[in-house]
């Protein structure tokens, strides 16, 4: 385990890499630069030296294929969820989870349930045996659009009968099924997650480059402001500020807004990683002789630069997400983030805010559980890129 | 040294202006202003509000005024007067409000402080002296969890279990008997008896980093050469530890101290939302949430301030304890 | 040891000791000594099978390329290797101090308090970094007082007053201001003095001076070595100097010891050394010295390849993927012996050992077609 270098501290910062691992990760774009290393290694690209090192990381491998699930969640929400995130059954509040069966007779199927209230009002379901519910894969169920764009009306599993209910993680408070309302979450945690990184990466990439790229004055001005930034207690104001967004706003630019908000969050860290990345290159005997050749500032930036610390961007990138849907869930759940009809996973944990509840329907929690698996996964993929990004560093 | 003082106490100014006029940017963004707020709450209230009335209001609080005017009204009032407005939710002035709960928010961060620390530190030196032992292990392992849960998920989960063991309720800070007294020994204890479930909460959810940077900066240290060098002149073992590579980790720690605060309001908003605590979190929460603006803004100013207070608290601090620092050189790694 | 053959150092000492009139045993003496670091792609042997000694008196230094277990053996005597190294074997024998029967310091516990008082009491070290080798939160006085305190009865004011008298004998200018210095606000060569300082406050039998002169400019140096020079004669301690720089050997060393890849090529007096080296590694690094006037206009002859991880070391003699000298089916094969030429002048090839390497077979002759048998490794 590889751990203990992975600590994204204020103030710690990543221990200085050698210079000259950043110069050697662009060999493939100067030709003619001798080989140090094996000839293997001197002939793969920077993104397969990344990827040979970034595989021998189980930690991070393992980070990578949760992330590219989730990922497939995100993208493929509709298919797979077995319902909208508003089809109900209020006949089944807090019904606990479904266990899928199957028998050559009947197939796959669900057993319904028996219930019967308890003196408190408390519904307390059984599994009845006599009743059930035959499930399909590709089954035909509630219309959607595919990307916004694709009719259809498959989902990966459900009920064979379009009206009935299926609960496979339970149900919430008025009997919605919350395994289709957990995929739907997730997708709008994730992506507001990857907008606001999106957001703060533009911000922190040209504030971070700028200052980096001219030094001097530029430079300090630059950093003061964002010294001051990290200053402002950045929590408060986000909360003042998502709080006064609005309550009639359309979901749409209220995602936005939100994505907006949260990328502030992010973007100082970001701008800091690139000015330092830059600070470095510009000592780099290959800047000097593409300055030398008479490459245009412009084309030193961008064709020489940047694509020198790419690795290590997506590294930096990669680190943000986590930080940036933690907080989107925290603000939903407090009723100042996204807001319902909207579901995020703050949104979801927002039903289960008492002791009782948690008692009668533990399985409300899940959604909390998607966020740590997320962030972990996240995290362990972050580290591992940073570990990976210098190739040549043995 | 006072060079230094004097700096940073100069750096302090402009950074308060600066948080002021965001604050007061965010008290007006909602659309309308104070007095048609105050108009709509009132109606929604169900009492009828006469356009003579909503014109009063706007001369007494300035709001015909362009909005700079309006900011200096705004900030002189907080400034020379600590006037931090009106809530129009409560209709009472807010200063009197935040000064009621402050106490109570104060003694659940410090004990909570103090807990997050007494277990944080044991554990991340151990994990760092003892590296890939099990108990390093499991400290990284509760490090990256608590990394990774949100706080509230935490919350939730520690409530559960303290219901289920202890069959703790929520039931605010204090036993009936105490709650109206005002504040001595009696009280401060009935109060910690009540306190201890926020302050585990709380305190668990600051570990998690505590541990992870702690560990970390250990570890970075405890391979500089300095510390062999002072093995080989014979400093017996934990002297060692403690007077070396510690001293040293210990500065990110410093340096940080100041954003304990906002963490642990953070905090508060969540667990004192749960637990129906007295205290500033859920006070803001209602607010933001009611768009009470002139509370809210009052209260991140007041957040801020002490956040900003709190930097300028660390920074002296680390000044003090690294020459490095004290006498310009260097960073603080 | 099962394939120590037998154990020179410890037989001349035994031999000395018979004698009665010869020297007295070393103070120093490491025998068979090997430091291993066990990681998860196997055992690294960074000091494997090291005899040597040092006399009282005597400045002895240990020279080879970085990677051959310099370091390493140096800090096994204090027991400072880090984890995950630790001594598997051998004996380091140490009679300074009072003491009336040697101790061993490889079977002292590294946390232990008997070996914390050797350190900086008895042994003392000084480091290749001066300016990292000390916490830069302490002032140089606090770190120095700090050790004679450890060692000797004294008073904070005594401390004080012996550990100014310090700073003066190793030429800090305005010791009394110094001694509320920080190391950041001082140069390399005085942080270097200041680490000396504090190395010789406690007055040790035995200096070991881990490359103290590499991180410094070179007018530094030669300061640094006249200033070591002159405490030693002053003070009456060994010294035990490791360098890659033969220059500064020739300048210091009464015996060199020559280090390849964790083991001893060869070790003898410095002049033996320099004017008739046995072993073909050493003979290879005497060369590629650069000698003022010599050689005109001719490249520099160096050593080929270069020092392979102590990971991937080849069979047999640790030297022969670069030696010119070296024997197929032999080199490759069996570990060198050692041969004993003299009192304390010993070198481990086969090219001294009868039957084994063709007898007369001096280095430079070989025929250069069983040179290109050999196997290049790495």
């Amino acid at each position: 385990m590889t751990v203990q270098t992975t600590d994204p501290l204020p103030g710690g910062g990543g221990p200085a890499e050698p210079g000259d691992a950043a110069a050697d990760g662009t060999a493939d774009d100067g030709p003619g630069r001798p080989a140090r290393n094996g000839a293997r290694r001197a002939s793969a690209s920077q993104a397969r030296l990344v990827w040979w090192s970034f595989r021998r990381h189980k930690l991070a491998m393992a980070g990578a294929v949760v992330t590219v699930f989730f990922l497939l969640v995100v993208i493929f929400a509709e298919f797979l969820a077995p319902f909208s995130t508003s089809k109900l059954d209020s006949d089944y509040t807090y019904a606990p989870p479904q266990v899928p069966k199957f028998s050559f007779s009947e197939g796959l199927y669900v057993e319904g349930y028996a219930w019967e209230q308890d003196e408190d009002l408390r519904i307390h379901y059984t599994p009845d045996p006599e009743q059930k519910i035959s499930l399909e894969f590709f089954v035909r169920g509630e219309e959607y659009e595919l990307f916004g764009l694709i009719p259809m009306d498959r989902h990966l599993l459900g009920p064979s009968d379009p009206d009935a209910m299926v609960y496979l993680l339970g149900s919430d408070r008025v009997g919605r099924d919350q395994l289709s309302r957990l995929i739907h979450a997730t997708r709008i945690s994730l992506s507001v997650g990857l907008v606001g990184v999106v957001l703060a990466f533009a911000l922190g990439v040209v504030l971070g480059g700028i200052s980096g790229y001219f030094g001097g004055r530029t430079d300090t001005v630059i950093q003061r402001f964002i010294e001051f930034v990290m200053a402002v207690p950045t929590l408060p104001l986000w909360l003042g500020m998502t709080a006064a967004i609005p309550v009639e706003i359309g979901p749409v630019r209220r995602y936005f807004l939100i994505s907006l908000i949260l990328s502030l969050l992010a973007w100082t860290t970001l701008a800091r990683e690139v000015r330092g990345r830059f600070l470095m290159l510009r000592q780099e005997d290959f800047v000097t002789s593409a300055w030398l050749d008479g490459a245009s500032r412009k084309g030193v930036m961008f064709r020489h630069m940047l694509p020198s610390f790419t690795s290590h961007l997506i590294a930096a990138l990669t680190l943000s997400i986590p930080g940036v849907i933690l907080a989107e869930t925290a603000l939903s759940w407090l009723g100042l983030g996204m807001r319902p009809p909207v579901v995020s996973l703050g949104v979801l944990m927002n039903d289960a805010t008492s002791v009782r509840v948690i008692d009668q329907a533990p399985w409300l929690l899940l959604p909390g559980l998607v966020v740590v698996v997320v962030v972990l996964a996240l995290n362990f993929v972050g580290d591992g890129l940073r570990d990976a990004a210098d190739p040549y560093r043995t | 040294m006072l060079g230094y003082l004097a700096r940073r106490l100069l750096y302090v100014i402009p950074t308060l202006l600066a948080i002021s006029v965001v604050v007061f940017l965010i008290i007006n963004l909602p659309p309308g202003d104070f007095a048609t707020s105050l108009v709509a709450y009132r109606r929604q209230q169900g009492i009828a509000v006469g356009p003579e009335e909503v014109e009063q209001i706007r001369a007494a609080y300035g709001l015909d005024e362009p909005i700079y005017v309006q900011y200096w009204y705004w900030i002189s009032d907080l400034l020379f007067r600590f006037d931090l407005g009106v809530s129009f939710e409560f209709n009472r002035p807010v200063a009197d409000m935040i000064s009621e709960r402050l106490p109570a928010t104060l003694l659940l961060a410090a004990a909570a402080l103090l807990f997050t620390w007494f277990f944080a530190f044991p554990i991340g030196i151990y994990a760092a002296v003892r590296q890939y032992s099990i108990g390093d292990y499991l400290a990284t392992t509760i490090g990256f969890l608590g990394l990774a849960t949100p706080n509230f998920l935490l919350a939730l989960i520690l409530m559960y279990l303290a219901y289920r063991w202890f069959e703790y309720v929520p039931a605010g800070i204090c036993s009936p008997d105490w709650c109206d007294a005002s504040w001595n020994l009696g009280k401060l204890l009935d109060a910690l008896g009540h306190l201890w479930l926020p302050v585990v909460v709380l305190g668990t959810a600051g570990m998690a980093g505590l541990i992870r940077i702690l560990r970390a900066n250990l570890l970075d240290e405890l391979r500089k050469p300095y510390v062999v060098a002072a093995r080989a002149r014979g400093v017996p073992e934990r002297r060692l530890l403690v007077k070396y590579p510690l001293r040293v980790a210990m500065n990110p720690f410093i340096s940080t101290v100041g954003w304990v605060l906002p963490g642990l309001f953070a905090g508060d908003i969540i667990v004192g939302q749960l637990l129906g605590l007295p205290t500033i979190g859920p006070l803001l929460l209602g607010a933001l949430r009611q768009q009470d603006m002139y509370l809210a803004g009052s209260l991140i100013m007041v957040i801020s301030v002490l956040t900003v207070i709190g930097t300028l608290i660390s920074d002296l601090l680390l000044a003090w304890t690294d020459p490095r620092v004290r006498l310009g050189h260097g960073g603080s790694s | 040891m099962p394939e120590m053959s037998k154990n020179p150092t410890g037989v001349a000492a035994a031999e000395a000791a018979g004698d009665g009139s010869a020297a007295p045993p070393p103070l120093l003496e490491i025998s068979g000594l090997r430091t291993h670091f066990t990681t998860r792609e196997g055992v690294v042997k960074a000091v494997d099978g090291v005899d040597l000694a040092v006399g009282e008196r005597r400045t002895v230094c240990v020279v080879g390329e970085s990677g051959c277990g310099k370091s390493v053996t140096a800090r096994s005597i204090l027991g400072l290797v880090d984890r995950p190294g630790e001594i598997t074997g051998g004996s380091i024998l140490w009679r300074g101090g009072d003491r009336t029967s040697p101790v061993d310091l490889a079977k002292l516990d590294p946390h232990g308090e008997e070996l914390r008082r050797i350190r900086g009491g008895e042994i003392s070290m000084v480091f290749q970094e001066p300016m990292a080798s000390l916490s830069p939160m302490y002032t140089i006085g606090d770190q120095l007082t700090e050790t004679i305190r450890l060692h000797l009865p004294m008073t904070k004011a005594e401390a004080k007053d012996h550990a100014i008298a310090m700073l003066r004998k190793v030429g800090i200018p305005k010791p009394e201001q110094r001694f509320n210095a920080y190391s950041f606000q001082l140069s390399g060569g005085m942080c270097q003095r200041a680490m000396i300082a504090i190395a010789l406050a406690c007055g040790p039998g035995l200096l070991i001076a881990d490359e103290p002169t590499t991180a410094l400019d070179v007018t530094i140096q030669a300061r640094i070595l006249d200033l070591i020079a002159s405490l030693q004669e002053s003070s009456g301690m060994s010294v035990m100097f490791i360098t890659h720089d033969l220059g500064v050997v020739a300048e210091i060393a009464d015996e060199v010891v020559v280090m390849y890849l964790g083991t001893v090529v060869e070790r003898g007096p410095v002049d033996e050394i320099f004017h008739d080296p046995k072993h073909p590694y050493t003979q290879a690094l005497l060369d590629s010295v650069p000698a003022m006037g010599q050689g005109r206009g001719q490249r520099l002859r160096q050593i080929r390849g270069r020092v392979p991880h102590p990971s991937e070391r080849a069979e047999g003699c640790p030297f022969h993927p670069r030696c010119d000298s070296a024997i197929a089916g032999v080199c490759d094969t069996t570990e060198p012996p050692e041969t004993v030429f003299g009192p304390d002048r010993t070198a481990r090839c086969v090219l001294y050992t009868p039957g084994l390497g063709t007898p007369g077979n001096v280095p430079g002759d070989t025929d250069p077609a069983e040179e290109r048998e050999v196997p290049a490794n790495g």
